[in-house]
């Protein structure tokens, strides 16, 4: 398993070196430096505390998720008639009136999307601290494309702002958020938080526990 | 071991490594935060749950799971969570989530109906349901004891509770065009409704349950009427027609009117609940008090044809009371069959006469004897009952009490009860009476001798007139005989060729040379003046003495 150093090009870490994330200076580590002797930003051979981060973030994302659904986004009044609707309510009702296609676009990006990006991270993250070695580029791939979705988790908190701006005509129909968008809107910024807490490198250290750990407090 | 101190300058030794004082990280603040906001999100909600409850409606149109709202006072107090049929299948029935404030309607008595659009001729209600869709009104009881399924109801309360206000009952014989939401006037201005009505106990009559919005309420008063004011109140009278009617929508769900009589002393704000009479008409409510009835009976001995159950008592030609009763009866003494009528009176009726009576009489209306008393008296006097003909075209009697001074005079029992008038017979009766009378009287004339003398006298007329055309008229022919000669005579005086005439033209001649000669004379003396003295001389001038050629 262990790959000899004449098998590819030595590591960064072999030569003892580590990227200033401010500056971008590679700096010699045989001192131990807490600091980038060019521009004095911490350095850090790993993302800090990477897994301890991304396990609270993606906790604190997943205990949002049950309000962002079960509570009401969105108040939408029509001559007189008020109504709240929830996320899938919203798509339930798109979906009945035969909108499937706008049914099946919300129902991604709201419901579908933060889902994914749970089992996604989860998934990474046992991965990680099992230090398995199964299907690391692929682990890669997914990690990626879980930082590549992020931001279009706004799109509903984006909707639901534009419309309730929007739609402002006094008795005969006026849309107003609700709490639930908020809770909505925590949900994305902490499953984003957490995928950038999340340092792919680790996906390919493979090392001892107490080497793992070391880098992991760094 | 060596001291530091005598050591060398040390090696660098490792770098002091920075380590957190808590071996976990403050990052898991975070999710512990998210908890804790999760955690209060639902004991907020926890909190804020009230309770649920069932409500049973006949039908579940417009009733919508999760959508449809209970209101109180267009105020959002719950919503429907689940519509479901009843174990019977017979009604529906709407579970409803109420919010926690909204705890109170779980009182027993609280009402829940659904708010529908409705049309009906009292107006119109619930138009805003036609956009937003239907909800369920509520109002809040008063009852202490709590329940969990209620019976929802068809139509909207009238009233809601704690309005403020007074609640009367009212007493009257049928509904007639009356319902839930009539409306009930005073001085024409609408200021309560019917809310609700049963028949009473009994089934003897129907108990309408009015409500008067408060400020109104006050002028209800200890002495106020209550009269139905439904329809229309036509009114034949010397002054023409007059319509009345309260308004135009009493016409078609009827309504109710109050007033107090305009002299109403010591009058004061009704108490709530207070039961009155609804009378039928306006008249009949604000005429003065009934009082205390007084049941009398007559006793009749001619036909009562025309004497019906309920016609009019009057005396002194003021209505006091009315007949209930009229029996035939059998006189096992005269063989004879009186009529036995029973009349009610209301002495109160008579109004100030009533008072001052009491008043100079000393007298109790509730004693039976001293009224037995003051009854005999009047009796003694002249009082008497008389069955009279209230319209000639129908033969509708009624029945009058009367003073009748030269009354013949009858024994009172002062111990019958109920006390008994006697009676007169009535003015027909008098005038058939009269009339027979008369024809007796007719009868009894000595029409015979009076033809003998009438004809007697004729015979006499016949001579005279005889003797006349024998005697006088020949006198008259021979003077009109005479009459005719003399203007005969004088006629033929005037003719032409008459002796009489000749003579008088030859007068006229005779006159006719006198003043010529005379003309002459005067003319010479005019111009000889002195032949007066000396007289004509000799060689005058003959002067024309030619006289008139004699014929």
């Amino acid at each position: 398993m262990n790959r000899t150093a004449r098998d590819h090009p030595p590591t960064a870490a072999e030569l003892n070196l580590c990227l200033c994330h401010s500056c971008g200076l590679a700096c010699d580590m045989r001192d131990e430096p807490h600091s980038c002797p060019r521009c004095d930003a911490p350095l850090h051979r790993r993302k800090v505390n990477s897994l301890a981060r991304t396990w609270a973030f993606m906790l604190a994302a997943l205990v949002f998720y049950i309000p962002a659904n079960l509570l009401p986004v969105m108040n939408t009044t029509m001559l007189g008639d008020g109504a709240d609707s929830t996320i899938m309510s919203g798509v339930l009702e798109f979906w009945a009136h035969g909108a499937w296609d706008i049914a099946l676009i919300i129902f991604i990006a709201s419901i579908a999307v933060p889902g994914v990006k749970f089992v996604a991270l989860s998934l990474l993250l046992i991965t990680v601290q099992r230090r398995s070695q199964w299907a690391c580029r692929e682990r890669s791939q997914l990690y990626r494309f879980v930082e590549l979705i992020g931001y279009w988790s706004m799109l509903d908190v984006l909707v639901v702002a534009l419309v309730a701006a929007l739609v402002k005509f006094q008795a005969l129909g006026d849309i107003e958020p609700r709490v639930g968008i908020l809770f909505f809107g925590l949900v994305v910024v902490f499953t984003m938080l957490a995928a950038m807490s999340f340092d792919p490198r680790l996906i390919w250290q493979a090392g001892p526990e107490e080497a793992m750990d070391e880098v992991a407090r760094h | 071991m060596k001291s530091p101190a005598t050591e060398a300058p040390a090696e660098p030794g490792p770098p002091p490594i920075k380590t957190r004082r808590f071996s976990v990280s403050l990052v898991w603040l975070v999710p512990l935060v998210a908890v804790l906001v999760g955690l209060s999100l639902v004991i907020h909600s926890k909190l804020q749950e009230g309770p649920t409850i069932t409500l049973n409606f006949k039908t579940g149109s417009g009733l919508v799971a999760n959508k449809t709202e209970v209101k109180y006072r267009s105020v959002v107090i719950g919503h429907v969570s689940a519509v479901a049929l009843s174990d019977d299948q017979r009604s529906v029935n709407a579970t409803v989530q109420l919010d926690k404030q909204a705890e109170g309607f779980t009182r027993e008595d609280s009402q829940f109906w659904v708010v529908r659009p409705r049309i009906g001729a009292g107006g119109v209600s619930g138009i805003d349901t036609l956009l937003s869709g239907d909800y369920i009104g509520a109002d809040i009881g008063q009852a202490e004891g709590r329940a969990k399924r209620f019976k929802g109801l068809e139509n909207p309360p009238p009233i809601t509770y704690g309005e403020p206000g007074k609640r009367f009952t009212l007493h009257t014989q049928d509904l007639g065009s009356l319902d839930i939401g009539s409306p009930v006037y005073y001085r024409k201005i609408p200021v309560g409704q019917v809310v609700a009505y049963a028949l009473d106990a009994d089934g003897k009559g129907v108990n309408i349950e009015v409500f008067i919005h408060a400020p109104n309420d006050a002028y209800v008063t200890d002495n106020t009427r209550f009269w139905n004011a439904s329809g229309i109140d036509v009114n034949v009278g010397a002054n023409g027609v007059a319509i009345k009617t309260e308004s135009l929508s009493t016409l078609l769900v009827g309504g109710i009117a109050f007033r107090a009589p305009e002299y109403s002393p010591n009058d004061s704000a009704a108490a709530e609940a207070r039961t009155y009479e609804l009378f039928d008409d306006q008249q009949t409510a604000l005429a003065p008090p009934s009082g205390k009835a007084q049941y009398l009976t007559l006793r009749f001995d001619q036909a009562m044809r025309g004497l019906k159950v309920g016609a009019p008592v009057e005396f002194l030609g003021i209505e006091i009371g009315r007949v209930v009763s009229v029996n035939l009866d059998f006189d096992e003494v005269q063989r004879s069959f009186p009529i036995n009528v029973g009349i009610v009176v209301y002495a109160q009726r008579l109004g100030q006469a009533h008072k001052k009576m009491l008043k100079a009489l000393k007298h109790d209306p509730d004693d039976m004897t001293a009224t037995a008393q003051v009854f005999s008296s009047f009796v003694a006097n002249g009082l008497r009952a008389q069955a009279r003909n209230g319209n000639l075209l129908t033969g509708q009697l009624y029945i009058a009490l009367d003073f009748f001074p030269k009354a013949p005079k009858v024994a009172f029992d002062l111990n019958a009860r109920p006390i008994a008038i006697p009676t007169l017979p009535g003015s027909l009766e008098i005038l058939q009476e009269q009339l027979q009378a008369m024809l007796e009287k007719i009868n009894k004339l000595p029409v015979e001798r009076i033809a003998g003398n009438l004809d007697g006298n004729l015979v006499e007329l016949r001579k005279g007139l005889m003797q006349f055309n024998s005697r006088t008229l020949p006198g008259v022919q021979s003077t009109l005989a005479d009459v005719s000669k003399t203007l005969q005579s004088a006629s033929a005086t005037l003719a032409e060729d008459s002796p009489q005439r000749e003579k008088l033209s030859e007068t006229l001649d005779e006159l006719g040379r006198m003043s010529r000669s005379l003309r002459d004379l005067s003319d010479y003396l005019g111009r000889n003046p002195e032949a007066l003295i000396r007289g004509r001389p000799s060689n005058a001038p003959p002067i024309d003495l030619q006289g008139p050629p004699r014929n």
